[in-house]
């Protein structure tokens, strides 16, 4: 799957370091750039208050199969109800469904491949749905290209080298994402480098400074 | 006083003379005799202050009058309630002697319920395996309940498991479940209904019923105990079963007496006398100390003077005293059969004058009406049914469950909804009916002041609406496992029955597990850590960094013998994708060939 490659743009200045506590509940996409990567759903959940809710997941059955299950000792102490769907209607319904519950945390759909029933009236619905409930809506799109979609926010996400582990510097330690948000409702786009800070545990984003000589760098090796 | 008086009245079928029995000459004899007796027995004993009261004189006072009524209109009704309770004391000796029980013994329930349970899953063991039941002991698992075939080796119930073992190496055994028994016990009761409305659970293998009129429309105590028996031999259950006068006699009879016995109440002390002290239903040291004294059966203790036997036992509980069981056996002291109301059954219907082709515009009155019978029961529906019935007979069905018990109609209605979609009207249903099956107790409850709903009652009902759409298995909440194995630490449970349950977090584990995991093809191995170089999916991957090994041992107590050990290994790709692999075995471990590579998650 090739897409135009991303313009690099630097993030304005006035940009605030930690936006995940002033996002609005809303519906975002995420489009993982290589699709059994576990990025995305990371990125997802990061932004998800554990303390208000279970998270309700969706999966239809080509996401379960390529990308594997949820697994509850690695999502960090969350409470998650899986929801396993077959098409990718199914899983349009069930958000809707869970959508309109503000007792749920977040809800997070997969969807596998390009699908004629997501197109711009049903993320519309979603949106809408999700704005009107304060419930959080992410949808992990995978083999598919960017079509047109209501979403507010939409990312491209890919796995960036972790984070050295001071005691042993051959193994991998807390996760980086290279997070390029292509398209916004209410803010400029960007590209970040995000990641979980190493104290406070909370997602932050830096600048993207020298992303293009590490990406030159990974393109060689 | 005399034991009669300890009689409920309210046990006794009201007299009705608008509904006539079935006169059996035997039964009429009966009643006649008892009749007679009693009068007899008034116009001795002659009481001056039970006599009819006199008019004008002071009523004596109801304790339980309710406030309100009226003194004097109270009256001409007090004495004729006088009049009634007089004769019922009166004749109550002879009465709770007149009275038919029926004791139905099911000598091996337990196990029976097992078989038939393993049938049905199609894992029953073959026929004359001894298998046997067990339960934890406190030193070992002890013998619960045994089948034919290790009862014919000598095992029973009360010896340990690994005793038994040495006498029978073939035994199989299971672990009993008493609370599911005593379940199933539970339904067999109600069900056991249909042959007489008088029915209780006795003990935990036995039920007991009060025939007492119910035995004609069977045509008379042999044929229905036949019946009983047949029916009983259908489900696959070994009955035994005795009709006497008394509770305590047919108790004994039903397990000491000979099969289906029929005793009356002339040869009541001729059937029982030969019986061994235990049919007194006594505990096991009453029983050892009577034998002790000589008083092995019933007769012997029967023989015996009362004030004797008073002196000696009469302090103790129940099932220590005989001459309380002797009492109770011999009709002195009356016992009623108590048996509990039925639960309550809510089922509405519509019977439509026109058949209809969609049938959805009719389910929320349905749901309403439904609600209404809930509320006023105060109960809320758990599991739901539908039943569409065509003109042409045919029945279509659909169910929905809830994970709370729920009195809500729109809610119903909308468990129902997109269900009925597929359904092939034909030439249109003309009846629907909507039941709760399961129904719980949902007492009722003050909403929140500020209007706002209730998050866990949301959450409950998003639930209910996506396991009826998906199915009960599409929805899973997971619960921790004992287990070190990353597949098996997770059980992922219908989140209808499941209640949440916390993960404790860590940081060594992957967001996603593949199951199965997947093999690797290794292009470059080195002698420590994992492969530098590997193939997946059929794309080439490098190993850039590592951390590991993380050894995960088999569970020899689970697993078969031979299983290899895992080293897990968390590596990050020269992309900066990262992986959980695992190598599966030790070179050399003798336990197989190489050893292999696997796949088994991904991290964040």
């Amino acid at each position: 799957m090739t897409w135009p490659p991303p313009a690099s743009c630097p993030a304005p200045p006035n940009t605030p370091r930690r936006f995940a506590a002033l996002r609005q509940p809303t519906l975002s996409e995420i489009f993982p750039e290589t699709a059994p990567d576990a990025a995305a759903p990371a990125f997802a959940l990061a932004h998800l208050d554990a303390a208000k809710g279970p998270v309700l997941w969706i999966q239809d059955r080509l996401s379960l199969r390529e990308t594997g299950h949820p697994f509850p000792p690695g999502l960090g102490g969350r409470e998650v109800l899986h929801l396993q769907v077959s098409r990718a209607i199914d899983v349009l319904w069930a958000m809707e469904q869970g959508l309109g519950c503000p007792a749920l945390g977040g809800v997070i759909g997969e969807v596998w491949g390009t699908a004629p029933a997501l197109d711009f009236t049903a993320t519309k619905r979603l949106a809408l749905r999700s704005e009107a409930h304060g419930v959080p809506a992410w949808l992990i799109r995978r083999a598919a290209p960017p079509e047109l979609s209501a979403a507010r926010e939409r990312w491209r996400l890919g796995a960036l080298p972790a984070r050295p582990v001071p005691d042993d510097p051959r193994a991998p330690g807390a996760p980086l994402w290279n997070a390029e948000l292509f398209r916004a409702r209410w803010r400029a786009p960007g590209r970040w480098v995000a990641g979980h800070e190493p104290q406070s545990g909370e997602l932050h984003f830096d600048h993207a400074v020298g992303m293009e000589a590490a990406e030159a760098a990974r393109a060689m090796a | 006083m005399s034991g009669g008086d300890k009689l409920p009245v309210l046990a006794f079928p009201a007299p009705s003379p608008s509904r006539p029995r079935a006169a059996d000459p035997r039964q009429l004899a009966r009643a006649a005799e008892a009749l007679r007796r009693a009068t007899e027995g008034k116009a001795t004993l002659g009481r001056p202050d039970e006599g009819p009261p006199a008019p004008g004189a002071p009523m004596p006072e109801d304790s339980f009058t309710p406030v309100g009524i009226p003194r004097g209109r109270a009256g001409p009704r007090e004495s004729g309630r006088e009049g009634l309770s007089e004769i019922s004391r009166i004749a109550a000796p002879k009465d709770a002697a007149a009275r038919r029980i029926l004791s139905l013994h099911l000598p091996h329930f337990a196990i029976e319920r097992w078989q038939r349970q393993a049938a049905r899953g199609g894992e029953a063991p073959p026929e004359g395996t001894p298998l046997a039941l067990a339960l934890e002991g406190p030193h070992g698992p002890v013998i619960h309940a045994v089948n034919g075939a290790a009862r014919a080796m000598g095992l029973g119930p009360g010896a340990r498991v690994v005793d038994m073992r040495a006498i029978c190496p073939e035994l199989r055994t299971a672990f009993a479940d008493p609370r599911a028994d005593a379940a199933a016990l539970q339904r067999l009761m109600l069900w056991a209904r249909r042959w007489c409305p008088w029915t209780a659970v006795d003990g935990v293998d036995a039920l007991v019923m009060d025939i007492t009129g119910a035995d004609h429309l069977w045509g008379g105590e042999a044929m229905m105990l036949e019946e009983i028996g047949t029916r009983l031999a259908g489900l696959g259950l070994t009955a035994r079963a005795a009709i006497a006068p008394t509770r305590g006699a047919a108790w004994a009879l039903a397990r000491f007496g000979a099969a289906r016995a029929i005793c009356g109440a002339e040869d009541l002390v001729m059937r029982t006398d030969p019986l061994p002290a235990t049919a007194l239903r006594l505990d096991a040291a009453t029983v050892q100390l009577l034998d002790r004294l000589g008083l092995s059966t019933i007769g012997a203790l029967r023989a015996v003077p009362r004030p004797s036997l008073a002196r000696r036992f009469r302090a103790g509980p129940p099932e220590a005293d005989p001459l309380l069981r002797l009492d109770q056996l011999s009709g002195r002291t009356a016992e009623p059969v108590d048996s509990p109301d039925d639960p309550p059954r809510f089922a509405v219907q519509a019977r439509l004058p026109e058949p209809v082709i969609d049938p959805v515009p009719h389910l929320p009155a349905l749901a309403d009406e439904l609600c209404a019978a809930l509320v006023a029961a105060g109960f809320g529906a758990r599991r739901l049914a539908l039943a569409l019935y065509r003109t042409d007979g045919e029945v279509a069905q659909a169910q929905a469950a809830t994970s709370r018990p729920s009195h809500d109609a729109a809610h119903m209605v909308r468990l129902f909804e997109g269900r009925l979609d597929g359904l092939d009207p034909g030439f249109g249903f003309d009846l629907i009916t909507l039941a709760a099956l399961v129904a719980e107790a949902l007492p009722p409850r003050q909403r929140r002041l500020d209007g706002e709903a209730e998050s866990a009652e949301d959450l409950a009902r998003l639930i209910d609406r996506l396991s009826a759409r998906f199915g009960a298995r599409a929805l899973t909440r997971p619960r921790p496992a004992p287990s070190h194995i990353p597949e098996r630490q997770t059980l992922w449970l219908p989140a209808l029955h499941l209640p949440p349950q916390r993960f404790a977090p860590r940081a060594d584990r992957p967001l996603r597990l593949f199951e199965p995991p997947e093999e690797l093809r290794v292009l470059y191995a080195v002698p420590e850590g994992p492969p530098a170089q590997f193939v997946w999916r059929r794309q080439r991957l490098r190993v850039a960094r590592f951390a590991g090994p993380e050894r995960i041992a088999p569970e020899w107590w689970r697993d078969r013998p031979g299983t290899r050990l895992r080293d897990y290994f968390r590596i990050e790709d020269h992309t900066g994708r990262r992986f959980w692999l695992y190598r599966e075995g030790l070179l050399g471990d003798g336990r197989g060939a190489e050893p292999r590579w696997f796949l088994h998650g991904a991290f964040a």
